[in-house]
């Protein structure tokens, strides 16, 4: 079983990029399970969301505490949270920040496992002029990990936003994702 | 409260405690509530019908727009016939006197 | 058939949507709040047609509920926590009226301190009240014990109240069948309200002044619905397990054949526990786990006949029942078992407030239960993740 782990502020989409990657395993044929963590939902508090994938029915209902990856949306958190904790030694740490992957990894003092980074937030801006670097994750996590495929990925996104955003908006949502897939960097 | 046993056993209840027949209180004779029976003057009725209006129990029985005696079948004696009557012509008795 | 996506919630708004009750009040309280928000979509939709009632407490969703049951309408709605709470009064004379109202509870915590995560002290604070009681372990769950569970009140004449895990299930997304929308109408069938008030051809008084005469009379009548209800969930389960291919009973016997020890539960802890019983049966352990799907009517003697022969027994209550011996679930599991005497049988009080209950936790009730079949029970009432 896979458990993913998504770390953001409220408003920068976390919980949906946590859900559309349960949808898009589940489109694939995996068993999937994905939940938010509420704290204060506050916009701007930290949030958690999480998603579990596996071959089998997942059965489990406890929280995930050892995620064998871990998707920063916001650089802030880096310092601020614990974000590595629980990783096992050949986790995998996806960043949303402008730093490359050795930076991250000095920054932070993680020097297991596989870290990418990505520019999740200036591809956003550069998409939809604001920063919502959830779908652009999802493209850097995609590459980092194989969970699904990018395919899935953007039909997925496209079912789930086509009715409240139109054709433009999703395309936008593609385009952000797939960037952020051919751009994320490892290190 | 004992249980009476000539009313009905639980089985035999509607569910949820509907009273499944309309107009029932017909069979409730309040009558026997009463303490005060008015007792009518007819000799003195101008058949204005306000006591027939105004009646919590309507009974004031009626027939051809004119009053009829009272219905002591249902009358708690209330008093507000004789209290409302303009020619004064329904006197309040005690029952033990008025038989 | 196919699977989607969706949460507890969702699941549920969409049983309420094949269901297409005629009236839904409804009142909004987190984590209940979004089961409303989907079935308010499929009205603005043109899904359903029922009638929305946007009432200003729960208190009027419940009444207006009990109004609507009355007068013939097939009836929804859902609450949660302190709503449910506010709601008590109404809850029971629902139940006294006899109204198949099906009300989905999404199990939060009561206040105080104020918490809005997953325990069962809202739903367990009514377990008297009357209603008919089912509790789902996943979002596949909660829609299928929606469905069964509009059926069986109807059948049974009494409100069901269909509870789901606050959060845990409620807002956690799972991959959920949904039946097909004909099959699920054909199941439910059409609703023959017991003398509706708008039967005018054929007045009827509800819910009128009962006193010293007649009021234990009534009780006894309603109590009996309650025990008639046990018989006419079998019937009821039997229809629908042929229907959609399911195996649905009053108990979920996990792993039971020749367990020793056993965890008794509800709800999502249920799943949980099924992953350690796996692994524990992998390394040999007689471990079982019993899952109650029906809690009101109580099931006795399926209780009885599951439990009677182990050797340690482990009831966990997600609730608190101040000053009693236990949790509602250890207290009536231990009558149950009086007579037939064998079994330990220890209590865990746990996941109060949303605290975590996880594999780890599980392992180590079993363990602990283990442990006493050679010993004596130090302790009956334990709380399990609590910090000392």
């Amino acid at each position: 079983m896979k458990e993913i782990k998504f770390i953001g502020r409220g408003g920068q989409g976390g919980k949906s990029a946590a859900a559309i990657l349960a949808d898009a395993a589940l489109e694939k044929g995996d068993f999937i399970q994905s939940f938010p963590e509420y704290g204060a939902e506050r916009q701007g508090a930290p949030v958690y969301a999480y998603t579990r994938i596996d071959q089998k029915e997942i059965r489990i209902h406890s929280g995930i505490t050892n995620p064998q990856i871990v998707a920063v949306l916001d650089s802030t958190l880096l310092t601020a949270l614990p974000v590595t904790e629980g990783m096992p030694d050949d986790g995998i740490l996806i960043v949303n920040t402008v730093e490359d992957p050795k930076q991250v990894r000095s920054r932070i003092n993680f020097h297991s496992g596989r870290v990418f980074t990505v520019d999740a937030t200036g591809i956003s801006i550069d998409a939809f002029g604001k920063n919502i670097p959830n779908t652009p994750m999802l493209g850097a996590v995609e590459k980092a990990t194989g969970l699904v495929t990018l395919d899935v990925l953007k039909k997925k996104i496209s079912d789930k936003f086509i009715r409240k955003i139109g054709q433009e908006g999703v395309d936008k949502n593609l385009n952000a994702i797939q960037r952020a897939y051919d751009e994320v960097k490892e290190g | 409260m004992s249980a009476d046993s000539k009313k009905p056993g639980w089985k035999d209840l509607p569910d949820g405690g509907k009273i499944l027949k309309p107009g029932n209180s017909k069979e409730y004779k309040t009558g026997d509530w009463r303490t005060f029976r008015p007792v009518w003057d007819k000799s003195k009725c101008n058949h204005c019908m306000i006591c027939w209006m105004i009646c919590p129990d309507s009974c004031i029985l009626t027939e051809d727009g004119k009053r009829k005696e009272t219905d002591l079948n249902y009358c708690k004696g209330c008093g507000i016939c004789a209290e409302i009557c303009p020619m004064k012509c329904i006197e309040m008795k005690k029952e033990s006197e008025s038989e | 058939m196919k699977k989607t996506a969706m949460t507890g919630t969702e699941a549920v708004a969409n049983a309420m949507r094949q269901i297409d009750p005629d009236v839904v009040p409804a009142y909004p309280i987190t984590p209940q709040t979004e089961i409303m928000h989907g079935y308010a979509k499929f009205l603005s939709d043109g899904k359903v047609t029922g009638e929305l009632i946007r009432v200003e407490s729960e208190h009027s969703a419940m009444s207006a509920s009990v109004g609507a049951s009355c007068a013939g309408a097939r009836v929804m709605t859902a609450t949660a926590a302190n709503g449910l709470a506010l709601m008590w009064e109404i809850v029971y004379i629902a139940a006294s009226m006899r109204l198949p109202i099906v009300m989905s509870v999404v199990n939060r915590a009561l206040s105080g301190p104020i918490n809005i995560h997953c325990d069962h002290s809202d739903s367990m604070g009514c377990r008297d009240s009357g209603w008919i009681q089912m509790y789902a372990e996943n979002n596949q769950e909660a829609y299928e014990n929606a469905i069964l569970g509009m059926r069986l009140a109807e059948k049974a004449r009494l409100p069901v109240m269909s509870c789901l895990d606050g959060f845990i299930t409620s807002h956690a997304v799972e991959p959920v069948t949904l039946f097909e929308d004909q099959s699920v109408k054909d199941f439910i069938g059409e609703h023959i309200p017991d003398h509706p008030l708008l039967d005018t051809d054929n007045p009827t008084t509800h819910g009128p002044l009962d006193l010293f005469d007649y009021y234990f009379e009534h009780k006894r009548k309603q109590s009996q619905g309650m025990f008639d209800a046990k018989s006419l969930f079998k019937e009821v389960a039997a229809e629908y397990n042929q229907r959609f291919g399911r195996d649905i009973k009053e108990l979920e016997e996990y792993s039971m054949d020749d367990a020793e020890t056993v965890i008794v539960a509800l709800s999502s802890t249920c799943g949980t526990a099924k992953v350690v019983v796996d692994s524990l049966r992998e390394q040999g352990k007689k471990v079982g786990l019993l899952k109650l799907r029906l809690f009101r009517p109580f099931p006795m003697n399926e209780i009885k006949e599951a439990l009677k022969s182990r050797k340690v027994i482990a009831v966990l209550d997600r609730v608190e029942s101040f000053g009693a011996f236990g949790g509602p679930l250890f207290s009536e599991i231990r009558s149950a078992l009086y007579e037939s005497g064998s079994p330990k049988i220890v209590n865990y009080i746990y996941g109060l407030g949303g605290r975590e209950i996880d594999t780890k936790m599980i392992e180590r009730v079993y363990e602990e239960i283990e442990s006493y079949k050679n010993k004596e029970i130090e302790e009956y009432i334990k709380y399990l993740g609590v910090r000392e």
